[in-house]
């Protein structure tokens, strides 16, 4: 097929582009990826039973606020990232806010506790298995996630595969939240942040492949 | 000024006008590249809303720039040059909808371009790590006329490889112009199918050639 013979098939009843589109595609992802979630963790592990006296206390929210604003973060890198030319600019420094902001209040709460407290409040009682029910969780969302980067055009695949993976592993974190007992930002620094992290690297990993075009 | 100069220059002038401007910029014609972007842009935008005269003039000018582009950063691969033209304008089209009008275009071309050549460079280097290294004295001899550049991957050959249901869409609405009623008529299948028909198929065919050999 000559050159002019492409030009005419792309061309010929060129239908008009709907701008919603790609923020439709990513709201049903999301939104169908969290619900996965959410089915998972009230089967597997279950929603924890003094949410509703925890939930009227600020650190409930503090601890919320963490994943959600890495999702935020992450969503904004990644719609970035997948337009070419685009550069990710201050979505970078939103990602990273919330991981430094904990890491300041996890120094703050350990320079406040007694030496042989810190540990126990950096262990928690769950650090063994929390990072793998994140990852768990990320199940549902990952693929939800990974469906609506492809509607869109990565020009580093890799780069936009590891926010993608932050992305869903971050939205898992936030349903984890209605179940972990865990309320010591000394352990969220450390075990939220790996659990959040390694579907971030799968998502580097697999993000070559899946995602290119 | 030094090469270190140049870059940074070039890296300046990149960041504030795209790199299509770059070039004239060097040469002091800043204004005739204002003029290509701006006259591009006019184009696509209207091609956006569904303009498909528009449209087919803003492919028709990007070929040309891409030829251009391409010859001079590929001179050795000169057989190729056709095959990668088309298939940066098969991206463009299937990338359309990522654009965003407060950006400049001549950048999210180049991105495209650059993200298509990038990936050319790595299946040319796979391919040669396995090939004979003889073929290199074939080429040079090989490279004697100077007929006009010809496609070698034929995207009408490539098109049999869908199936009906993007097939079909493509060739009635796309080769033969019929428009989206008559189309859904003679293939029974729905209007909106016809249309995800259309998007899915060249979709499909820029996945079909990135895969060729």
């Amino acid at each position: 097929m000559k050159t002019d013979d492409l030009i005419g098939l792309l061309s010929n009843h060129v239908t008009r582009v709907d701008r919603g589109a790609v923020a439709r595609r990513f709201a049903r992802a999301l939104l169908l990826g969290a619900l996965g979630s959410l089915i998972v963790m009230s089967v597997v592990f279950g929603v924890r039973h003094d949410l509703g006296s925890v939930a009227r206390t600020g650190i409930f929210w503090a601890k919320l606020a963490y994943p959600l604003a890495i999702a935020i973060g992450a969503l904004l890198a990644v719609m970035r990232l997948g337009r070419p030319g685009a550069r990710a600019g201050y979505s970078w420094a939103l990602i990273a806010l919330p991981f430094v902001a904990v890491w300041g209040a996890s120094l703050f709460v350990l320079d406040g506790a007694a030496p042989g407290e810190r540990l126990p409040l950096v262990l928690g009682h769950t650090w063994r298995t929390c990072p793998f029910n994140i990852l768990l969780l990320s199940v549902p969302t990952f693929p939800a996630v990974f469906w609506a980067v492809k509607s869109l055009a990565p020009t580093q695949p890799r780069l936009a595969g590891a926010v993608a993976g932050l992305l869903a592993s971050s939205i898992a974190t936030i349903v984890y939240c209605l179940h972990c007992p865990e309320m010591s930002p000394a352990f969220w620094s450390v075990w939220y942040a790996i659990g959040m992290l390694m579907p971030a690297a799968i998502g580097a990993w697999v993000g070559e492949k899946l995602l290119r075009w | 000024m030094t090469t270190m100069d140049d870059e940074r220059a070039i890296v300046a002038a990149d960041r504030v006008r795209g790199p299509l401007s770059r070039r004239l910029v060097n040469r002091g014609t800043v204004v005739v590249v204002e003029d290509a972007e701006s006259r591009l842009k006019t184009l696509f935008v209207r091609g956006l809303d569904g303009d498909a005269d528009a449209y087919r003039g803003f492919l028709q000018a990007l070929t040309r720039h891409l030829r251009g582009f391409l010859r001079r950063r590929i001179p050795q691969y000169r057989d190729d040059v056709e095959d990668l033209v088309q298939e940066v304008l098969l991206a463009v089209h299937n990338a359309r909808h990522t654009y965003r009008p407060d950006e400049p275009l001549t950048a999210w071309l180049h991105a495209i371009a650059r993200y298509k050549l990038m990936d050319f460079f790595r299946s040319r280097a796979r391919r040669e790590s396995l090939n004979d290294p003889l073929d290199d004295y074939a080429e040079l001899l090989a490279d004697t006329d100077d007929e006009p550049a010809h496609a070698r991957h034929d995207i009408g050959k490539l098109l049999e490889h869908l199936p009906d249901k993007q097939r079909l869409p493509i060739v009635h609405m796309k080769l033969e112009g019929l428009s989206v009623t008559e189309t859904a008529r003679l293939t029974g299948l729905s209007e909106s199918a016809v249309k995800v028909g259309v998007h899915r198929g060249l979709k499909a065919l820029a996945t079909l050639i990135r895969r060729l050999p």
